[in-house]
């Protein structure tokens, strides 16, 4: 384990993020695009806010600042679609949750594998990290 | 006086919030999970008996949207409900806070420098009471006080291992100034390796992790040193959460006696694990 300590350039800071293999860390920058695909998801905790989604999608989506692509890609549940526009997972769980559709199942849709697949990866110890830390390095 | 006599690492996954729900915690699937708790519960109801929890955990987009980003929150209300997080609230029982532990706590942590949030009202999710039901299971009322301390661990910068660790130094001398006879425990919730989005979703490093634990368990304060940039690429993006055991160490000082540790994967996504730790 690397010992560091005491301020960090966030230039550098934030430049190491973007070397990790399929991996959207939520920094400011995506929390900014992100905002209203966030609280547009935020707001299916309600559950009539759920049942009115659930009647009318697309009417609902239209109620909210969201770019056309935003929509686009929620209304087809495009997960890494909204990672990239932004998304955060636990806001994005909000939608799932009122698709039914467990955190383990939602989350595989974004890896290449089926969710029985993804599951029977899982319960063989998970994706090893070997190989998948680091871009430039390889390793 | 009050005084923090152990700290409690746990990871605080909602699949396992659902198994207690749902009365699966003996099935093929959890009963592993949660047999490596059973120590931990005994030890809890027959020799700690702990007055009160600071509970560090943090919030999954329930009590704070994308609106208000606080780095470190500090509850001092006096009782706090399970959130609805899209599918029902959880049926567990309200979690009755310290507000005159809290409300210390929080103002001497500021004194201290740490700007805190104030938290007057708020639901809390399955960060909070997963742990909460790993440690009691399923109670009329929890047995503890609750001081909720939450975590930025989602929007980037989360606070760096360092200004963890001595978030949890500064704790524990806020609960040594407190005038009434407290018996108090911190736990530090969340992780372990996990990652939830995007093609590399399912990272689980069980090696990484456990030298982790071995850290937490050794003298020494190397564990606050640990960069961001290593818990995303060895433990996965959500592993980050592991800053806030982090704290919970943080307040248990140079060493430590392990008592207890569990280590199991998977369930769900997510590698668990968990440790019982007394300030030597």
């Amino acid at each position: 384990m690397t010992a560091t300590r005491g301020q960090q350039d966030i230039h550098g800071y934030l430049a190491e993020f973007d070397d990790i293999p399929g991996t959207r860390v939520y920094t400011a920058a995506r929390a900014r695009k992100g905002y209203w695909i966030n609280q547009f998801a935020m707001s299916l905790m309600k559950s009539e806010n759920r049942a009115r989604f659930k009647a009318d999608e697309r009417a609902y989506l239209d109620e909210w600042k969201l770019s056309e692509e935003a929509k686009e890609a929620l209304l087809s549940r495009d997960y890494n679609r909204l990672l990239d526009l932004g998304g955060n997972i636990y806001f994005l769980s909000k939608l799932f949750s009122t698709d039914g559709l467990s955190f383990a199942e939602a989350v595989s849709t974004m890896t290449d594998m089926t969710f029985p697949e993804y599951r029977e990866m899982m319960n063989n110890g998970g994706r090893s990290p070997e190989g998948v830390r680091s871009i430039k390095g390889k390793y | 006086m009050a005084r923090i006599t152990a700290g409690i690492g746990s990871s605080h996954v909602p699949l396992l919030g659902v198994a207690v729900d749902q009365g699966k915690t003996g099935d093929a699937y959890f009963g592993p999970i949660f047999q490596g708790y059973e120590w931990t519960r005994k030890w809890l109801e027959t020799t700690a008996k702990p007055d009160v929890v600071i509970l560090v955990y943090n919030d999954h987009a329930s009590a704070f949207d994308a609106n208000i980003i606080p780095t470190f929150a500090i509850g001092c209300g006096e009782v706090y409900k399970s959130a609805d997080e899209g599918w029902g609230p959880r049926p567990v029982p309200d979690v009755e806070g310290h507000a005159d532990l809290a409300w210390h706590i929080a103002q001497s942590l500021i004194l201290e420098e740490f700007d805190m949030t104030i938290i007057n009202e708020m639901d809390v999710d399955h960060g909070l009471t997963v742990p909460l039901s790993m440690m009691f299971g399923t109670p009329a009322a929890w047995p503890v006080k609750v001081v909720p301390l939450a975590v930025n661990v989602v929007t980037y910068p989360v606070p760096s291992g360092n200004r963890c660790w001595a978030l949890g130094e500064a704790i524990a001398r806020a609960v040594e100034s407190f005038p009434e006879d407290l018996n108090v425990q911190i736990w530090g919730t969340g992780g372990m390796s996990h990652q939830l989005q995007g093609p590399r979703a399912g990272l689980l490093n069980r090696e990484w992790d456990n030298r982790f634990l071995d850290l937490l368990e050794s003298e020494g304060d190397a564990a606050r040193h640990i960069p961001h940039i290593e818990y995303l690429r060895e433990t996965g993006s959500e592993g980050i959460e592991m800053v806030m055991w982090v704290i919970m160490r943080g307040a248990l000082g140079h060493a430590v006696t392990p008592l207890h540790r569990h280590y199991h994967i998977p369930c769900s996504n997510t590698a668990i694990g968990h440790i019982v730790l007394e300030p030597a």
